[in-house]
Parts: structure tokens; sequence; C-alpha cells
């Protein structure tokens, strides 16, 4: 079933991750198998990296504690050794760390390349201003676990999820970064159909993935079409044709959130437009959690896409 | 898993806490002149059920106001009397469902699935609806003075579902008998695949459905649209179209398309 969130504050940061979290929350019944983030802080000069050393179904041999700890110092010396200098390391849980460090070179392929040819590490997010967090549990857990109560920034998108495609684990959790193009994520609610067939198209064109979840393509389609000249819009346009299946999904670059439907309009979602803030949800009770009070709110219909700017 | 609650009674409860532990009537309504209000804020989505129970079937009370429903999926369904409700807010999914006799005021907007399976009795919202608006409804009449999302009256067996907005795709969705009325513009595939029924619109229609087939106007049509504008407060009814089903599909046979080129 899946829940999708989105939310968009017009003038300036705002604590933006506890909101979320009052909305994802509230979406539980929609998922209860884990809780994803993908939130913009504010723009900034250095780059940020969320890094999972492991997923919750790795193995766990004897050697899997130092194996994680030689990993962490390996990311850091990884990415100092392709020019990047470290600012600052966090260990946010047993499996995963961030990363924040400045970096003047232009090849992110290279670096997250670099980065996932560690044993079992994948980027989760890399740059400016997106920070992914995503693993299993509701979203107050997940919130705890990773400190999101104090993130203020401008806009993100939220994710719970109810595994029906693949495995409950955190590389099958939304929200999904565009590898390697830098600040866009997706989350999605719903299932394609001609998932195959653009996995290979994208991977014959260089892309890694990392999952076996469909809705790992829609981030990177998106980011592949704007690369290429489209704009958010465009390239959201564009992918009603392209892909195939039922879905709603959102999607949020460093300056704007979008909204795209499927032409049978299957999957729900909720709009509502106030003055300082644009929410989404596919219910409205998660809107609901963040302003509350009787709103004007709407479904889109069949085959819309929005977007909004910041 | 079973905790233990406060006086040590073994109560039921959800790892994932998606089950409302058993609640008993909190009896919060203010009752004046047999006319009860109450404040669901604070209660659960059951809590707000058992209370419209108890004032409807216990109490005998037979106009109750519910004040602040916040959005919340399930609230009012399955009642099975003649009563007056009056929701003062908006409602998630399954707004009123499975409702026999009831007259329903919802003054904000309702989530997917309202009023799905309605017996009989009137729901009238004000705001907007989400998709699957009166799902599978036998009877009574359900007026949506907003607009509603895609697959409106699917499996409609009956009864009378009224739109002054617009309405997205797939409305009257199988339906197999009953009304709707349109006032807006439909999406696209409107009646798609219905078995009977009317549809009346008002505004264009994005595409029709397979079988769905523009209808022959008669007195009876003009009757019925009057008469429904008039009770509910519509105004002048503007011109509409009637679609009916072609009764193409009633017949099945194992032809492709091609082939039946051929042999008809």
């Amino acid at each position: 079933m899946c829940g999708i969130a989105g939310l968009i504050y017009k003038n300036g940061a705002t604590a933006i991750g506890e909101d979320m979290t009052r909305m994802l929350q509230s979406l539980k019944h929609r998922g209860p198998d884990s809780t994803g983030y993908a939130l913009y802080r504010p723009p900034a000069e250095d780059w940020v990296m969320h890094v999972k050393l492991a997923d919750v179904n790795a193995e766990r041999d004897f050697e899997f504690d130092q194996r994680i700890a030689r990993n962490r110092g390996e990311v850091r010396r990884r990415l100092e050794r392709a020019g990047a200098e470290v600012l600052e390391v966090q260990d946010t849980t047993p499996h995963a760390m961030t990363v924040r460090f400045s970096y003047d070179g232009d090849d992110l392929k290279l670096l997250a390349d670099r980065i996932e040819d560690i044993h079992g590490a994948e980027v989760l997010s890399l740059g400016h201003q997106l920070e992914i967090v995503k693993d299993i549990g509701d979203a107050q857990t997940v919130a705890s676990e990773y400190g999101l109560q104090g993130f203020t920034g401008t806009h993100g998108i939220g994710h719970v999820r109810m595994a029906t495609e693949s495995d409950v684990d955190i590389s099958g959790a939304h929200p999904y970064w565009a590898y390697p193009f830098s600040d866009v994520a997706v989350v999605h609610n719903g299932q394609l159909t001609n998932y195959h067939q653009w996995r290979r198209r994208l991977e014959r064109s260089g892309h890694r993935f990392q999952s076996e979840c469909d809705s790992e393509i829609i981030a990177v389609y998106l980011a592949e079409r704007m690369d290429a000249g489209d704009s958010l819009e465009d390239a959201m346009h564009r992918s009603l044709e392209d892909l195939d299946g039922v879905f709603t999904y959102l999607a949020v670059t460093s300056d704007a959130l979008g909204m795209a439907k499927d032409e049978l309009a299957a999957k729900p979602l909720v709009l509502y437009e106030g003055e300082d803030v644009v929410a989404l949800a596919s219910e409205e009770i998660a809107i609901r959690a963040v302003v509350d009070r009787e709103i004007e709110t709407y479904d889109p219909y069949e085959s819309e896409v929005m977007v909004w700017q910041r | 898993m079973a905790t233990v609650d406060a006086d040590g009674r073994a109560t039921r409860m959800d790892a994932r806490g998606l089950v409302e532990l058993n609640d008993t009537v909190p009896h919060v309504s203010e009752i004046v002149d047999g006319r009860a209000t109450f404040d669901a804020h604070d209660l659960t989505t059951r809590q707000v059920n058992l209370e419209l129970r108890s004032l409807i079937y216990d109490q005998g009370i037979r106009d109750i106001t519910v004040l602040n429903p916040r959005a919340r999926h399930s609230l009012g369904v399955g009642i099975l009397a003649r009563c007056r409700i009056r929701f003062e807010g908006s409602i998630g999914y399954f707004a009123c469902g499975l409702i026999d006799g009831p007259e329903v005021h919802i003054t904000g907007r309702v989530g997917w699935s309202a009023c799905e399976n309605m017996m009989s009795g009137v729901v009238v919202i004000d705001g907007n609806a989400g998709s699957l608006t009166g799902a599978a409804i036998r009877g009574g009449d359900l007026v949506v003075k907003g607009r509603v999302g895609a697959r409106t009256g699917i499996d409609q067996k009956g009864g009378t579902i009224i739109v002054c907005g617009d309405a997205g795709a797939n409305t009257g969705f199988m339906m197999q008998r009953g009304r709707q009325i349109i006032l807006g513009n439909a999406g696209p595939g409107l009646g798609d695949s219905m078995y009977d029924g009317t549809i009346y619109v008002g505004g264009t229609v994005k595409s029709l459905g397979i079988d769905c087939v523009p209808g022959e106007w008669t007195d009876a049509d003009t009757e019925l649209i009057e008469r429904k504008f008039r009770i509910y407060g519509l105004g002048t009814p503007p011109e509409l179209q009637k679609f009916v089903c072609g009764k193409k599909l009633y017949n099945y046979d194992t032809l492709e398309p091609s082939e039946r080129r051929i042999v008809l």
C-alpha cells in the first residue's frame, strides 16, 4: 500500500524533520515496514553524504563489528584519496554514517562508486542540501535513531513502506537518491510494470541500481532526463508516457517539489496549498498532522503533474 | 501481545500499534432538547463511533452534531437507523460507509470511498471528495458540492450520486443500476463497462468508456433532475447529456477484434 508525504515551505527553513515525522507517523497504518526521509537543509558550500554500511538482513558473522568499524575508516580514507576534505563524520547508527566534506571536483559518480566499492556500503544520498535517512521501523523510531527532531530545512518528502515488490530492508526503503546526480530524490506509491525494461536501459547508459525495488528507476530516470536538459516538470510529464503501471510519486530537487499521477489515478494523493506551505500526502490525516485546522484540500486528477518552486 | 492496564486487566494490543484497544463509550455529549453535540478532538475513531451508536441506539437521540472530526477515517460507519448526523469538518476514508437510514451532513471534505455500500439515507458533503465516492451504493442520495476523484460510483447498484463539480477518470465504472448526475466535466473512460443505470453530465466528457453510449432523453429524466435539484436546493438544472449502457458486452464471443471484422 505505502504512504507518501511531501512538504515545501515557501518562506525559509523550519523544523521540517519534526513536521515530516508527524506526517509519516500518522500514515503508519499504510506501511509499518520501513520509513524514509529526504530532507533539504539550507544551501551550503560543503557536501553531505549518507552512507549505509550494512543492511538489516546482512549476515552477522563473528567479524561483523570489526568489519563495520574498519569500513567506517575506509569511507573516510577513500574520500580523502579522491580529493575531498572531510569536515565531520557522524556515526548515526551502528550500520550507518553521515559525512560532511568539501570537494572541488565534479565527478560525483567516481566519488560514489569508490565508496560503494566497499563491501556492503551504499550511498543513500549525496548533495549540497539533500539528506536521505531511511531504516526499518516507524517514523518516530527512525527519527529518534537518526536525530531528525532538530533538522531544519526548507522542503522534504517522506515514505512509509509496506513491502510488496522486494524485501523488507534498507535498500528496499524509499526515498531513492538519483545516483549519481546530486540533490534529486523520489518517493513512490505503486507498482511499475516495465521496471526490468527501464532498468536494463538505464544500466546500459552506466547507472547502478542498489535494490530490487521498482521505484529506484524513477529517480534515475528523472535525473537522467534533467541532465539531458529537461526541467523537472518536463521530465515528469515525459515519465507519464514512459513508465507503465500504477503510480503516484513525488520528486524533489534542491529548489522544487513535484507530484505525478498515472492515467488511472489508481493511487491516492491529497493536496493542500496554503499561503506559506504546500503539503501533499496519501491521506488528509497526514496533512492535518502539521496544519491542524479545517483546510481546503483536493485530490489531483489522473495524468496530472504539478511542480512547486521554492 | 497482551499487556496489563492500570486496573490489572489484560488488554489486547497489536505489536505494530494498528489496532485500537477495546474502548468503552466515552459519554461526552451535551444533550439539549433531544439534540446531542460532542467534540471528537481528543477521541479515537472507535470512541467517536461508540458514542454515536450509544446516542442513537441506547438513548434514542435522533439529532447529533460531531465537532472536530479532524479528517479521521471510518467515522459514522454502520449506522442503521433514521437519524440526523452533522459532522463539522472533514472526514478521511470510508466516511459513513455501510449506513442504512441516516441523513448526514459533512461540512468539510471526505477522503476515498465515502458512503461505500450505503443502503439508504442521504449524505450531503459540502467540500470535495476523493476517489471511489459512493462505491457499490445500493440506495439513498449522495450529494457532493465540490469535485470528486476517480471511479465515482464504481459498482453502483442503486441510489443517486450528484456531483456539483468535476469528476475524474472511469466515473461510473461497472455500475449496475442507479443514477449519477455530474454537473461539471467528466474524465476519461466515463461509464466504462457499465451494465445498466444512467449517467448525466453537465460539462464536457473527456472520453466514453467501453460500451457507454449517449442515451435518449425522456420526460422521466427531466422529472428526476428537477426533483433532485429542488430537494437539495441546487438551483436551475443546466443542460445535461445522458449516457447509458450500449449492452454490447452483454453477450460474450471469443473473437478477437480483428477476427470480428472479417466474420461479422
